[in-house]
């Protein structure tokens, strides 16, 4: 069913020069039969070195890109103040939501999208019901810490928050074991139904889960300023974001190991073919667990951040379009590679943040309304023009090469 | 957890649960083709079936009716219906053929992984239901009581009245008619053929994009015609009247056994019955998680559905 | 080469979109000019929904505030004063975000809303912070002044007083002995639905709960257990499209009984979403008198400038504004005095007289709670006073 797509069995490694170029011709060749004697042997000098920035980035020693990673690091501490920048920093600045809680919202959509990433990109497993998880981290710490709970525990922000990630990765495995047995489609039902009714216990639940009225008074992170204030306040969002951007770079951390590693090439394998990997002696109970475990970590440290930010919550935030949104998002930026999935969480929170407060000249209405119309056009555009994602990981880019190549005539 | 209150009300619960059911089966039949032929979950399906009802609705207000008018006499009812029906089916059936040839035939030609399908599919869903938003400012729009809701039968605390039946009736009819369709005429073993093997279809002669178009173009057609059932009942509709009723017909598809036409009929009229029960018991509010569950208890002894998926399948 | 090229034009288009359309909006910051000798140059701010599904309940507030601005600038000179709108859609993920980028404009001095209780769990933490002041037309959840807010001022009556009157009615002026209650489990519904449901006691004759304002259609579920309980009246705490739903279906399956509601089904929508004939009768409570009681020619100007008949707390929020008006006449150009200002204020305006308690509360002996009924246009008209209970 499935096509083989690199000839080797290869870790995902992201920055091998010579593989590079290996790896575009190789394919090539070993496809007998179906494509023309024009893709023999080499693919034209132009192309390898066209393929893409990535490809030049993995040719330059490992302190150079060390150097590079790191300025584009402390560029992104530096978002904040991009509005500073002129000519284009007021037009990239939202207008009608500050725009450090822009960053905010952009922050824990990409924490969320490099958990789904996971999920869905490296594991294959469709996942429709993925802020069940944001919505268990969300409310476990509101449980331990707002003195509207049940428990009435009332502890400090950073004391649930390991609480909170625990029981999110639990929460994984209970939605991962009964799926275990279903194939794809069926998959993503099973998720979208656990989702659901994780919102429907939110809604219903009047002394558990407060349903609408919420939990309000859940305190921020800990830490004062030299004057005594709190770093984490309510007024300014920055603190949150470079909070945000810091668990982003260890997760990215986390994950990239991960990959890297045994996990990540039996993800790889379950992905491709999960009978084969059954039959290769690929634990594919046991990893999917894994997966489905390491995503909802994930989607509940996400969760747990909103929560410290914003004070209050209540049953509406996690609605089910939130979960198709941030699909949509990895899929778009290009799943199964970090770099697409960070960039598909941010725009999804960008775009429609910054279509806020705009009148549109035709119509004179906000253009905020329009924005899920927008949006749907941009997926749809981006999917036709580039279904591999904007910043596509290389297996994917290799694998879409060859299905063209194998498209029967229409 | 009031099993009394259910027990009490077993009847009155049932009939509306058939009811309920028979509409998200029409709706249900859109998806459980679309996926058997082409192994595609057709998010945009919820948005053809929410334009068939403003469609509907738009056209009637063309002759003069909205929500506050009078019931007409017995032959402007019919009259009025057919030009429903006839305006949601045109309506709903274009809208699937355009959401097909704008969004899924390009990555079709391109061979794009299923995932990409899925992800344009809800960009396609996102577009349509937002912009229907905007033109309607997210208002609610009535629907005229063309038909005057009277008991035709009583038995006990039961009641059947005119409008449920004719859901039913209409279901049950119109999946017998599809059913005669794809298993006894020429263009239903096009159809059977692309959803075993598209390729080898095509080998044989079937022109594979007019029967993909086919297929999606009878999923609007079934659920233009639930639009107009849905509007009938509910006397009202909205932009996004699509999604939840989208996922509750996903949802008994799946059941039924995805694929399998058959299997979307009783999936519609289990999940139908059984959210009414639940309601009867725990309380309406949790109806939808209920049908979750059930689902997924389902689908743990029976991972393919009720009834299996069949489409591809040949079945006589 | 076409690919590369294909996604910079993309890329540039969508840059190029979104920095056009930010180009053309017309930034409608205020002027400091004009005259001179009045405090001129400040904004109330309007925080709430303009758009959603309740989101003529906003409106109704946001346009009689902005009436009150007109009034104000004709008498001292055009742009004195502005009204700066911020549309929340009446989401609690909203608020925050949108409450933040409020406080950092320093020409507000105070604002009306916001008009839901949801988004004021939300925001007015924020507000509190920065210190401006607000008055809410319409949020009736009484928690809301329990959290120590110094800034929080509520203008209308809160649903400890709204629950006991519309039970009162049901039991009094309806006479009902068998009661179904149901709510839309929102802050507002259920907890108005509950203080109803304890006075009532054991006329409940059942109760139901069903999905949020605009999440549900079919309630026929709800329909059922209405019409087996044999209740005559049907109280919804909710908002005026699912409470509009709702009648219409129970009309549809021929029940004949009463529907009644809060303040958030006292709007036409109501009888949008049922239709003339069922919404007829249908009673609505209100901690706010009739705005065509409304003294003066408030009526009239706001039929003047808005084409449209005064909504829901319409003339409350013509009233706050007024109140902030008065405060920057009386020298309260700061936040911090503009709330001084309120604490102490007695002013009376086209809906009542107004006067803040110590937690923000109108003083209790102000407190009005009309009751309104749905007439065969599907308009709606007063009914009578709620006795004060």
């Amino acid at each position: 069913m499935t096509e083989p797509t690199a000839s080797e069995p290869r870790a995902t490694e992201e920055a091998t020069a010579p593989a590079t170029e290996a790896t575009t011709v190789v394919p090539a060749q070993t496809r007998s039969g179906m494509t023309a004697a024009s893709s023999l042997p080499a693919v034209p000098e132009a192309e390898v070195k066209r393929a893409t920035v990535r490809g030049w980035f993995g040719r330059q020693p490992w302190p150079v890109r060390a150097v590079f990673v790191l300025i584009f690091v402390v560029l992104a501490y530096l978002l904040p103040y991009i509005g500073n920048v002129p000519v284009i920093g007021p037009q990239i600045v939202t207008q009608g939501i500050d725009w450090p809680s822009a960053l905010f919202d952009m922050s824990y959509f990409v924490l969320l999208a490099l958990g789904l990433n996971v999920v869905v990109g490296f594991a294959g497993l469709l996942d429709l019901g993925y802020v069940g998880f944001f919505a268990v981290g969300a409310y476990t710490v509101a449980l331990l810490t707002s003195p509207d709970s049940v428990f009435n525990t009332k502890l400090a922000w950073l004391a649930a928050v390991p609480v909170a990630i625990v029981v999110a990765l639990l929460s994984g495995l209970i939605l991962g074991w009964p799926t275990l047995r279903l194939r794809g489609d069926y998959l993503a039902i099973v998720t979208l139904g656990f989702a659901e009714i994780i919102r429907i216990t939110a809604d219903s639940t009047p002394n558990f889960l407060r349903g609408d009225r919420g939990f309000g008074g859940i305190p921020h992170p800990p830490g004062n300023k030299a004057d005594g204030s709190a770093i984490f306040g309510v007024r300014d969002a920055t603190p949150y974001f470079w909070l945000g951007l810091s668990i982003i770079i260890l997760v990215i951390l986390a994950i990239r190991n991960l990959d890297r590693s045994r996990v990540g090439r039996s993800w790889l394998a379950i992905r491709e073919d999960e009978e084969a990997a059954e039959i290769m002696g690929v634990r594919t109970v046991k990893f999917k667990l894994w997966a489905f475990a390491i995503g909802a970590a994930v989607g509940g440290f996400g969760g747990v951040m909103f929560a410290g930010e914003q004070g209050f919550m209540n049953s509406s935030t996690f609605q089910l379009q939130f979960s198709i949104l941030v699909l949509a998002g990895v899929v778009m930026g290009g799943s199964g590679n970090m770099a697409g999935a960070i960039l598909g969480g941010a725009l999804i929170s960008y775009i429609p943040d910054r279509l806020r407060g705009i009148s549109d000249p035709l119509t004179h209405t906000d253009l905020f309304q329009w924005r899920f119309a927008l949006f749907g056009v941009v997926i749809i555009v981006i999917m036709i023009l580039r279904p591999q994602g904007i910043i596509p990981s290389r297996r994917r880019a290799m694998e879409l090469k060859d299905r063209a190549k194998e498209a029967a005539p229409q | 957890m009031n099993f009394s209150g259910l027990f009490h009300n077993l009847g009155p619960l049932t009939i509306t649960g058939l009811a309920q059911g028979a509409i998200i089966a029409l709706f249900a039949l859109g998806y459980t083709l679309v996926y058997g032929v082409l192994r595609l979950i057709n998010f945009a399906h919820s948005e053809v079936f929410m334009v068939g009802t403003f469609a509907a609705l738009y056209t009637w207000g063309f002759f003069g009716l909205d929500q506050n008018s009078p019931t007409p006499s017995l032959g402007g009812v019919i009259g009025y219906m057919l030009i429903g029906l006839a305006a949601a089916i045109v309506v709903s059936g274009a809208t699937a053929l355009l959401v097909e040839f704008v969004a899924y035939r390009p990555l079709r030609r391109r061979n794009a992984p299923p995932l990409a399908f899925l992800i344009t599919a809800i960009g396609a869903s996102l577009a349509i239901s937002s912009t229907v938003g905007v033109f309607t400012h997210q208002n609610i729009k009535g629907v005229p009581p063309l038909i005057r809701p009277a008991t035709v039968v009583h038995i006990g605390n039961t009641v059947i009245t005119n409008l449920q039946i004719l859901i039913i009736v209409l279901a049950l009819g119109l999946m017998y008619g599809l059913d005669r369709f794809v298993n006894h005429t020429r263009l239903g073993r096009g159809i059977r053929a692309v959803a075993q093997n598209p390729d080898s279809a095509a080998l044989m002669g079937v022109n594979k994009g007019r029967v993909i178009s086919l297929v999606f173009l009878i999923g609007g057609l079934m659920a233009g015609i639930a639009a107009v059932m849905y509007v009938l009942k509910i006397g009202d509709t909205k932009f996004d009247s699509g999604f939840n009723l989208g996922i509750e017909a996903f949802t008994a598809a799946v059941l039924g056994g995805i694929g399998n036409l058959r299997g979307a009929l009783l999936g519609g009229l289990v999940l139908g019955v059984a959210e009414n029960y639940v309601s009867g018991v725990f309380g309406t509010q949790w109806h939808t998680a209920g049908a979750f569950v059930i689902l997924i208890v389902i689908l743990m002894f029976l991972p393919t559905g009720l009834l299996g998926e069949s489409l591809g399948r040949a079945r006589a | 080469m076409r690919q590369g090229l294909v996604r910079a034009l993309g890329g540039v288009a969508i840059l190029a979109l979104v920095a056009g359309a930010a180009a053309c909006n017309s930034n409608k910051s205020t002027g400091g000019s004009s005259s001179g000798s009045k405090n001129c140059g400040f904004e109330i701010a309007y925080f709430g929904a303009l758009t959603g599904s309740s989101a003529n309940l906003g409106v109704n507030i946001e346009q009689g505030a902005e009436l009150a601005v007109d009034q104000y600038n004709d008498k001292n000179g055009a742009n004195c004063i502005s009204i700066k709108k911020f549309d929340s859609q009446g989401s609690p993920d909203v608020a925050p975000g949108l409450a933040r980028s409020l406080v950092t404009d320093t020409k507000i001095l105070g604002i009306v809303g916001p008009p839901f209780s949801g988004e004021s769990e939300a925001a007015d933490p924020i507000f509190d912070s920065a210190g401006i002041p607000l008055i809410t037309p319409s949020a009736t959840r009484p928690s809301l002044s329990t959290h120590g807010w110094k800034i929080f001022h509520r203008a209308v009556a809160n649903d400890d007083a709204q629950g006991p009157a519309a039970a009162a009615y049901i039991q009094n002026v309806l006479k009902a002995t068998k009661v179904f209650v149901a709510d839309d489990q929102s802050a507002y519904g259920a907890g108005l639905a509950d203080v109803v449901k304890s006075k009532l006691g054991s006329a409940v004759a059942g109760t139901d709960k069903t999905g949020a304002d605009g999440k549900q259609t079919d309630f026929s579920a709800t329909v059922q257990k209405v019409i087996a309980s044999g209740a005559t009246a049907f109280f919804y705490g909710g908002y005026y499209q699912n409470a509009g739903l709702l009648r219409k279906q129970l009309t549809a399956a021929g029940w004949k009984g009463t529907q009644i509601g809060g303040d958030g089904v006292n709007d036409p929508g109501y009888a949008k979403a049922a239709g003339n004939d069922a919404a007829a009768g249908s009673i609505v409570t209100c901690p706010c008198a009739p705005a065509s009681k409304a003294s003066g020619t408030f009526v009239t100007d706001y039929k003047t400038k808005w084409n449209t008949d005064a909504g829901t707390y319409s003339d409350v929020a013509f009233d706050a504004m007024n109140i902030f008006l008065k405060g920057i006449d009386a020298g309260n150009t700061t936040p911090e005095k503009m709330n001084t200002y309120l604490s102490t204020v007695n002013y009376t305006g086209v809906a009542n007289t107004y006067k803040f308690t110590s937690t923000g509360e109108l003083d209790s002996s102000l407190i009005k709670v009309w009751a309104f009924k749905f007439d065969a246009s599907g308009n709606v008209v007063p009914d009578q006073e709620a006795p004060k209970s």
